[in-house]
């Protein structure tokens, strides 16, 4: 299919630490449409943010090993030179980050920063790129941009400061777009805001976005696909839809779950007990077993002594989960996690 | 901007004036009659009271210091009638045990500090820096390593050890170099040269090692932040990031130390300026101790101190040159 921008197989990205061998991403694979988003969820430590910065080649230093497939651009990005994966970023593939006040230089003013990102990749005058991202700070929703262009990031708003990032990552239109939870760091109010111009700019670019959060507001809001995350694998993927409705994985109802229901009877959270696994010693079985409810319907301590495959469920549907599929559907009646029928 | 540079100036002067009395008072403070001091072992009563009068020391401490004062920004003329002495404009006192006004011998000591002090800096900074940098990029590796070895070995020397050492060997053993003989550099270029590059050298590698593993450890800080990773995430080439988003990000704290530590050295290299023979404001400064000179004692620290004040609004300036959220808050 040629309208895939971006296609990642097995990916796995390894640190070695004093400690060990962190497996901070294990053989994840997903891939990307023109236009549309994938959504990768998951707590801290969970391997989103790493295995996105390994997609933009920001994966550095001697202990770091990075292995599987990367297609982009018509390239395979992993083992490529280093300078070639780095003429890729900013042009055709860019990113946006968490907390947008250090993620611009304190130095430097907005102007500066985002022609810098125009002429790193293309030979032109001052002037025009100046005239550049002034309309581009315009198409974001900053007023009176001329001005802006002379101001420094500490003079913006947290939600001004996002519009500039996100101006900088798609002045040069790329077809790829990573935002590492782009809202986070943000005012209720002003996320929405962000998330629809993310959603504007989407729909006039066509960029394939991967936007990487914990908060499955944002999640049910923006995506197309949803791949979430535990423990560095990937541990289910589907539709958005489909997740929400028919999710087949106890860490993904746990998620659900802690969700603050507006009209929910009780106003007690059901928080997921436990801690994520340490990345240097993972659990033999599934990566989930220690902190599952679930772990003693299967049969033989299965859950514990062997690490399920990531299985379809439908055509578009995997999940990571030795339960039978009827099974899950009890305990979803039960309760009353996603669409019950 | 302009206020903060307004109020940092107001504090400068305060600060200055904090800093007279204090000098003024210590020179009252020695447990020595300073008016006994004027002359030599056989001195008749009479010869020091003649003198503390023609000095003015016979005034109370307030209108002492305020003549000191006044002598700095006015002149002053020591005595009265037809015995007089006009000190010139800035007056900082005179010295009986030299016989000259103690401005003078300032003026006389200046040059050679100021070209010790400039010469050594450009030297360690260049070479602190670059290495710092180098060492920052390869974190870890055997160059790092090397450097900081050598820059711990560097940093532990006393300077007066590092001093006669090249002295010993370049000079006197090995004959690279003619003994040093300060001259000015418009008299001699050559000989300059040849008198100052080993105190150049060895007052540079001291400092040098410091500003080596400074400018590494902000490195190091800088290269972590965010805006590093977003510089990266545009595509920059890394020596772009490394040079004008990492470094920028970390100067403020070698620009202090920096302006510190040449107002430091401006202030006279006592140990260097011995070794290598240089005449120089530590070397006056010294020597006045020795011989108890008080006046030119007063005199070498106010000036010593002077320059430390202003390398401090001089930093607090660059500061706000270098950071944008200084300048506009």
């Amino acid at each position: 299919m040629s309208d895939v921008v971006l296609s990642v197989r097995d990916l796995s990205v390894e640190f070695a630490t004093e400690d060990g061998v962190v497996h901070a991403v294990d053989k994840v694979s997903y891939s990307v449409k023109r236009g549309e988003t994938l959504a990768i969820v998951g707590e801290s430590g969970s391997g989103k943010s790493v295995s996105s910065l390994a997609v933009m080649g920001l994966i550095r230093g001697n202990n770091a090993k990075v292995t599987g497939e990367v297609h982009f651009a018509g390239q395979e990005l992993v083992g490529l030179d280093p300078e070639e994966v780095r003429k890729l970023r900013g042009l055709q593939m860019a990113m946006i980050f968490q907390d947008p006040l250090s993620a611009l230089h304190p130095f430097y003013t907005i102007g500066q920063q985002l022609v810098e990102a125009v002429q790193v990749h293309e030979k032109v005058s001052d002037d025009e790129a100046n005239a550049r991202v002034e309309t581009m700070l315009d198409r974001v929703g900053i007023a009176s941009a001329k001005q802006r262009m002379d101001e420094y990031p500490h003079q913006l708003s947290g939600g001004m400061r996002q519009r500039v990032m996100i101006a900088m990552a798609l002045i040069n239109s790329p077809d790829l777009l990573i935002a590492d939870e782009p809202t986070t760091a943000l005012d209720v109010t002003v996320q929405a805001q962000i998330l629809e111009l993310l959603r504007d700019l989407q729909k006039e670019f066509g960029t394939a976005i991967v936007l990487i959060t914990h908060d499955l507001g944002v999640v049910a809001d923006m995506a197309d696909d949803v791949m979430v995350m535990y423990g560095g694998q990937a541990v289910e993927q589907s539709p958005v839809r489909e997740l929400f409705y028919q999710p087949q994985m106890p860490y993904t109802w746990g998620l659900l779950s802690s969700i603050p229901q507006m009209h929910a009877s009780s106003l007690k959270l059901d928080p997921i007990p436990g801690t994520p696994p340490s990345l240097i010693n993972l659990p033999k079985g599934c990566v989930f077993a220690p902190r599952c409810t679930y772990k003693d319907k299967v049969a033989d301590g299965l859950c514990l002594s062997e690490r399920p495959n990531l299985l379809a469920v439908t055509d578009t549907h995997a999940a990571r989960c030795h339960m039978s599929v009827e099974q899950r559907a009890d305990v979803r009646r039960e309760r009353n996690i996603g669409k019950v029928n | 901007m302009f206020p903060y540079i307004i109020r940092r100036i107001m504090l400068m002067i305060f600060m200055l004036l904090l800093l007279s009395i204090v000098t003024f008072l210590l020179f009252n403070a020695v447990p020595t009659d300073p008016a006994r001091l004027t002359c030599g072992k056989s001195c008749s009563p009479q010869i020091i009271e003649a003198n503390r009068i023609r000095l003015g020391l016979d005034k109370p401490l307030p209108v002492q210091y305020v003549e000191w004062i006044k002598g700095i920004f006015v002149g002053r003329t020591y005595g009265s009638g037809t015995q007089t002495f006009d000190c010139h404009t800035p007056c900082l006192g005179y010295s009986f045990k030299n016989g000259e006004e103690v401005t003078v011998m300032i003026k006389q000591a200046l040059p050679a500090t100021i070209y010790l002090a400039l010469g050594s800096f450009i030297l360690w900074m260049v070479f602190g820096i670059a290495s710092g940098i180098y060492a920052a990029n390869r974190k870890g590796k055997w160059q790092d390593r090397t450097i900081m070895g050598i820059t711990l070995v560097g940093y532990s020397l006393p300077v007066f050890l590092i001093g006669l050492m090249m002295l010993l060997f370049v000079i006197v053993r090995w004959n690279f170099l003619p003994y040093p003989d300060y001259v000015s550099p418009t008299v001699n270029p050559i000989q300059f040269l040849q008198t100052m590059i080993l105190p150049w050298i060895s007052l540079a590698i001291l400092y040098a090692a410091y500003y080596t593993r400074l400018t590494r450890s902000q490195m190091l800080e800088t290269m972590s932040e965010d805006y590093i990773r977003t510089a990266r995430a545009k595509g920059l080439p890394e020596n772009r990031v490394v040079r004008k988003h990492a470094f920028r990000a970390g100067l403020t704290p070698i620009v202090t130390s920096a302006g510190m530590d040449l107002a430091g050295l401006l202030g006279g290299a006592v140990i260097t300026e011995y070794i290598f023979s240089l005449p120089g404001l530590g070397r006056l400064a010294i020597d006045a101790v020795k011989e108890y000179d008080l006046p030119t004692i007063t005199a070498t620290t106010l000036v010593a101190a002077t320059f430390i004040i202003v390398a401090n609004i001089v930093v607090d300036v660059l500061y706000a040159a270098i950071d944008p959220r200084v300048r506009l808050s």
